[in-house]
């Protein structure tokens, strides 16, 4: 299945994806309206190593995943490899937060829980992230299946 | 064909579920439920209490969980004997079912210790299933004063779900400070604090030595009136089931990291067992809704002919009260040195020992904790990562590029 990744060598920092990410998700139709003044709880961060390397890190969409083994409002689910929140049943305990691996879950503000479900249940239909890349940084793409890091 | 019958029907037997259908389509699945209802997230409870969730919502998984997975469930059935040489179970109303493979998802049951004048009170109540849930809700009114037996896990998670509902809450225990199972002395004091000003009460350091109607008296000689009074002293595994049968049992049923038990074909998950943890490398009862997951598929998987383990377990608890959230993991093994930080609204805990993060306390700040979990669980050993990053916040920027490599640029 496409998955997000990211390059590395063309990453600017610029927290462009995040904007994005918050706006595709925030159910508005203008950006500024959606965003102006506000603090953003975006699926994606982009985070700095000590070399001044940037990237985006968003769900990886685990093909094991323990958010879902681990969801204790049986909130979570992988509907055809997505790994997708039902936010009717979370009722905030972020269990999920405490055991991803890659910090990909991550609280929305209010209390409950949130994840990139790669904009398929927003109306952006293919992730904002990477359609407002300027620099093609974040590919939606199928990649091969490696093992999960030691 | 394989015959398989799990007993219980929690979220360790949801687990069982999945993974014995991960491996075998065809073989026949018995699960025998003593609750009348589907399996459901037991810790939810407290939520519907709080009017967070309903009956409906609270359903671990969809309507057609048990079709979809060709499960039949026997409900209102409880089993009273394994014959493990025989391979078959006894149910209470006399029937047996023969097995190929058996997995005790038993799960634990409230322990009540014994205390004088117990039967003189009326409106008692254990705080562990539905139906405790709705018999608690239909005692207390907006006048209610109540009394909580347990300031752990249940019992607090049971204070914020009345809170609100009922006119004041006290809760007692034996311990000297509150989650005194998962918090330190500096961290339950920052939790305390808050649910004290949430108008919760706390009486510690004592607990109930005799009950007279609607009156507690206290081991310091305090007493305390009350209309509903809810025991959450702790839970016990049921094991008898596996005991009596010849299995090895201790505080849990004992299984290893497939989920065996001592007994041939028979597998344990979730509440009943005890197992190994490796941040502390020691074999204890976890009674944790993920971990019964993964015990669960594990069994299931193995039950079915396939190749699974659990070796990873350690314990860990996500809870919050009142906005407050408090994220725990791993275990402070003897000699650990503590990396702390804190402020008066968040405090964070990280204890290393041999070069590795083995447990962390964090209060009011849970953002990315995940990265530790991971830490803990793989036992990484931290002179490969910048920890004086990670103390700072997790981060995937201090695990190195080449695993960074590894987990945004391939599929995990």
């Amino acid at each position: 299945m496409k998955r997000i990744y990211v390059k590395e060598e063309w990453c600017l920092g610029c927290h462009l994806c995040e904007y994005n990410c918050a706006f595709a998700n925030s159910g508005m139709t203008d950006m500024v309206k959606a965003l102006r003044g506000k603090t953003i709880y975006p699926r994606i961060q982009v985070e700095t190593d000590e070399n001044g390397i940037t990237y985006a890190v968003s769900c990886r969409h685990c093909t094991d995943p323990v958010c879902v083994k681990s969801c204790i409002a049986g909130a979570l689910s992988v509907q055809n490899g997505v790994i997708e929140i039902d936010h009717s049943k979370c009722v905030g305990c972020l269990t999920c937060v405490l055991v991803c691996p890659y910090g990909a879950v991550i609280e929305d503000g209010s209390g409950v829980a949130q994840k990139c479900e790669l904009c398929m249940k927003n109306s952006c239909g293919t992730p904002a992230c990477v359609k407002g890349c300027p620099n093609g940084a974040i590919v939606y793409e199928e990649r091969q299946t490696v093992s999960a890091p030691d | 064909m394989k015959r398989y019958v799990i007993i219980g029907n929690g979220v360790a037997a949801a687990g069982c579920i999945e993974g014995i259908r991960a491996v075998d389509a065809d073989g026949s699945i018995t699960v025998i439920s003593a609750e009348q209802y589907p399996v459901y997230c037991r810790p939810l409870i407290s939520y519907y209490l709080e009017q967070k969730t309903d009956l409906q919502r609270m359903h671990y998984r969809g309507e057609s969980f048990y079709a979809e997975h060709h499960a039949d469930v026997l409900y209102g059935r409880s089993a009273v004997e394994i014959h493990a040489d025989a391979k078959e179970i006894v149910l209470d109303n006399g029937d047996v079912y023969p097995y190929d493979e058996l997995c005790c998802c038993t799960g634990s049951a409230p322990f009540v210790p014994p205390m004088q004048g117990l039967d003189t009170v009326e409106n008692k109540f254990s705080f562990m299933t539905i139906d405790d849930t709705l018999a608690l809700e239909k005692a207390v009114t907006p006048e209610s004063r109540v009394l909580i037996i347990g300031a752990g896990l249940i019992g607090l998670k049971c204070a914020e779900g009345l809170h609100g509902r009922v006119k004041n809450i006290t809760v007692c225990d034996l311990a000297p400070r509150v989650l005194s199972s998962i918090l330190d002395d500096k961290c339950a004091a920052m939790m305390q604090k808050h649910l004290e000003a949430n108008g919760i009460s706390f009486l510690l350091g004592t607990s109930a030595k005799e009950f007279q109607g609607n009156k507690a008296v206290m081991q310091n000689g305090a007493a305390v009136d009350f209309d509903v009074l809810v025991l959450a002293v702790g839970v016990r595994a049921n094991t008898a089931i596996i005991k009596a049968a010849g299995g090895a049992v201790e505080r849990g049923v004992l299984v290893d990291d497939a989920c065996r038990t001592s007994l041939e074909a028979v597998y344990a998950a979730g509440d009943c067992t005890q197992y190994h943890d490796i941040s502390s490398d020691t074999i204890k009862v976890m009674a944790l809704m993920p971990n019964a997951y993964m015990q669960g598929h594990t069994a299931g998987v193995n039950m079915a002919g396939g190749t699974a383990l659990f070796d990873n377990a350690i314990p860990m608890n996500s809870i919050g009260f009142f906005g407050l959230h408090c994220h725990t993991a791993g275990s402070q093994p003897e000699g650990c040195e503590m990396y702390e930080e804190s402020d008066e609204t968040h405090i964070k805990r990280l204890f290393v020992k041999d070069g590795r993060l083995t447990g962390f306390m964090l209060i009011g700040k849970t953002h990315r904790t995940g990265i530790y979990t991971a830490l803990i669980r793989n036992q990484t050993p931290l002179s490969t990562v910048n920890f004086e990053r990670l103390k700072i916040e997790p981060q995937l920027a201090a695990m190195g590029s080449a695993y960074r490599g590894k987990v945004l640029k391939g599929a995990v």
